[in-house]
């Protein structure tokens, strides 16, 4: 999949305004792609775009699935596509499933959509062989069980199955554990990995979360304000984040080492999207104690090692401001 | 003394049905639990969805009945009497809730939302409550023109502190923080946890801080909790817990904490599986036949562990 000047504008008060700009991006077979960033950063947008299902939404730029632009399908074209070859687990398991039917059936829609001529017993078996993998217990019963009796790790485990069942060559997974227990959550990750080893597919991760990023991704594209900010593989970007923003969210976590310290704190809010800033570096206002002349007038990804992006030169002369004047800074107003 | 004593708390909801809703079970939410918070401490109480740590929480501010048991708080029991009897107790516990976006009234005004308390508890006049009203929200570090607006005008982090301002607008001894930062940004959460260890030191205040994000809890608690189905399976330290685990269900919590080092995460995950086979092995001699936690046993002055009878 490539995803090449992806703009994807929505309509607010009669105007356009873009909360995925300009976005290109290459995922591979087999590769976990993360994507983080804050809320209204515009990563899931990106998710929607890539699938597809935003109705309103002007979308510009090429999508490139296996040599073929998506982005000019029609709604017909993609439904032929989606489910089968591109799936996506959404983030809440109990508003994705219908409350109505049971488990075994949703499943199996998935499965007959795409493969007409299988016989309604030969689909029974292939989903009860896909709950089974997904690791729920006794898959026979599950088949059989509405979505409410289910409990929130288990219905998760029924939407990736429900995406999987086709084996899909680029699986999105938009926040798919945010929801969930940690001990879940834990279990939910692996059970990706595991699939991803298994059906050598191209996933791409959308979260907030930097340790699921750590744990899962193999290289990772952070986003601001709709742009992608800094892209590398997982480990250059963990030990030698760059851009500024990156650099921020690392350092406001909590860390282990260190407690009862001060967290980082980034100043200022995520622009609303009729708000954002076109022009220039769109961090700029977060970090106003860095010098204007750092920034570029129209900042652009630089390569500064193989396949380490970093948008904007501002990232050269950044520096952390001193903990007492963070201390004095923090105010959101 | 302690600030709040908490002494083999229940709280069980019934279950009716049958043709005459008649109690026919209970949910035992919280069954049997102790633990005490000394002042400008920070108790952290931990678990997974279901494990009663909200319920104990709602339980300590009386917004849950307590089915048996005592809640001391600088030696009232709040448990015994009815809500009247303690009405000036009541003050000195505050809340901060999780989700900022429907915990602050939609309709009111930011200085209607943070008086409310004191038109509660304290008789000012119009002018003395507005200084007031704009000491606090100084004090939480949002503008005093603030106050005239109304809660949709706020993002997320600001509206958590207009909730904290109103925590803390009647001096209280006591907050009870139930997962104050999860619906909130990493850089948000930073700076509402910043911010409310900052009060702390400034007012003196305890918290009882209510998460499921071990990161979080080890970075701002003192004292931890680790609760399981109602009940506690260890409890000690901040140090204890991370660094000594020994119950099974702790031991598994602790490992699937994310690390921010993509280095270390095939250890993490080999340790990760490695604690969950345990637990599925092991649970048979760390529960009760009932799939419960034992009763709490001390290994040392500050750890406390729920192991079983012998061994």
């Amino acid at each position: 999949m490539k995803i090449k000047n992806l703009t994807t504008s929505f309509r607010v008060l009669d105007d356009y305004y873009a909360a995925v700009d300009n976005v290109t991006l290459t995922v591979n077979k087999n590769e976990v792609l993360a994507i983080v960033g804050e809320s209204g950063s515009g990563k899931s947008a990106l998710a929607f775009s890539i699938m597809g299902l935003h109705n309103r939404a002007k979308i510009e730029g090429t999508l490139d699935f296996k040599g073929q632009n998506i982005a000019k399908y029609s709604q017909g074209k993609l439904n032929k596509l989606r489910g089968k070859e591109m799936a996506m687990i959404f983030q809440d398991s109990l508003s994705a499933l219908n409350p109505l039917m049971i488990v075994g059936a949703q499943i199996d829609e998935a499965l007959l959509l795409h493969n007409s001529s299988m016989s309604k017993k030969d689909r029974k078996v292939r989903v009860i062989d896909f709950l089974s993998k997904v690791g729920i217990p006794r898959p026979e019963k599950t088949y059989e069980q509405y979505p409410h009796e289910l409990s929130g790790g288990m219905r998760q485990r029924v939407v990736i199955a429900m995406a999987i069942a086709n084996q899909p060559e680029l699986l999105i997974a938009d926040e798919p554990t945010t929801a969930l227990d940690v001990t879940i959550q834990a279990q939910i990750l692996d059970l990706i990995k595991d699939l991803k080893d298994d059906m050598r597919a191209g996933i791409i991760l959308i979260t907030h979360d930097l340790g699921v990023v750590a744990e899962m991704a193999d290289r990772v594209a952070v986003m601001y304000a709709g742009q992608i900010v800094e892209i590398a593989d997982v480990y250059s970007l963990f030990s030698s984040p760059q851009h500024p923003y990156t650099r921020s969210l690392l350092n406001s976590l909590p860390n282990s080492a260190e407690t009862k310290t001060k967290l980082h704190v980034i100043q200022g809010v995520v622009p609303p999207l009729h708000k954002m800033p076109r022009e220039g570096c769109r961090f700029r206002h977060r970090i106003p104690w860095i010098d204007e002349s750092s920034h570029e007038e129209n900042p652009e990804l630089h390569e500064i090692k193989p396949g380490h992006f970093v948008r904007c030169t501002c990232y050269k002369d950044f520096y952390f401001p001193d903990k007492h004047k963070e201390a004095s800074g923090n105010g959101a107003t | 003394m302690a600030l709040l004593e908490v002494k083999d708390l229940k709280v069980h909801f019934p279950i009716r049905g049958g043709i005459f809703n008649t109690v026919v079970d209970q949910v035992k939410a919280v069954d049997g639990v102790n633990f005490s918070i000394e002042p400008g401490q920070t108790y952290g109480l931990v678990g997974e969805s279901g494990s009663g740590k909200t319920t104990t929480g709602r339980a300590v501010i009386g917004l849950n009945k307590i089915t048996s048991g005592d809640v001391l708080f600088e030696g009232h029991n709040l448990a015994k009497g009815g809500r009247k009897s303690h009405l000036n107790v009541r003050k000195d516990i505050q809340m901060i809730f999780q989700d900022p976006y429907s915990s602050l009234n939609p309709k009111k005004r930011v200085a209607d939302i943070v008086a409310e308390p004191l038109r509660n508890f304290e008789k000012l006049t119009k002018k003395e409550e507005r200084v007031r009203v704009e000491e606090l929200m100084e004090l939480v570090g949002l503008s005093t023109e603030a106050i005239f607006k109304y809660p949709h005008e706020f993002s997320g982090g600001q509206r958590q502190r207009i909730g904290i301002a109103r925590a803390i607008a009647l001096k209280p001894k006591l907050i009870i923080a139930d997962e104050p930062v999860s619906a909130l940004d990493v850089s948000v959460q930073a700076q509402v946890l910043n911010f409310m260890q900052e009060i702390q030191k400034e007012l003196g205040l305890t918290y009882l801080f209510i998460s499921h994000d071990l990161g979080i809890v080890r970075h701002i608690c003192d004292h931890i909790g680790i609760m399981y189905k109602g009940r506690y399976v260890e409890q000690g330290a901040s140090e204890d817990i991370f660094t000594n685990p020994q119950h099974i269900y702790t031991k598994r919590l602790v490992s699937a904490i994310p690390d921010l080092d993509p280095n270390r995460r095939e250890s993490l995950t080999v340790k990760r599986q490695q604690a969950k086979k345990d637990f599925d092995e092991l649970s048979d001699k760390f529960f009760d036949e009932e799939g419960l936690p034992y009763p709490l046993k001390p290994i040392s002055d500050s750890h406390l562990v729920a192991l079983p009878e012998k061994g």
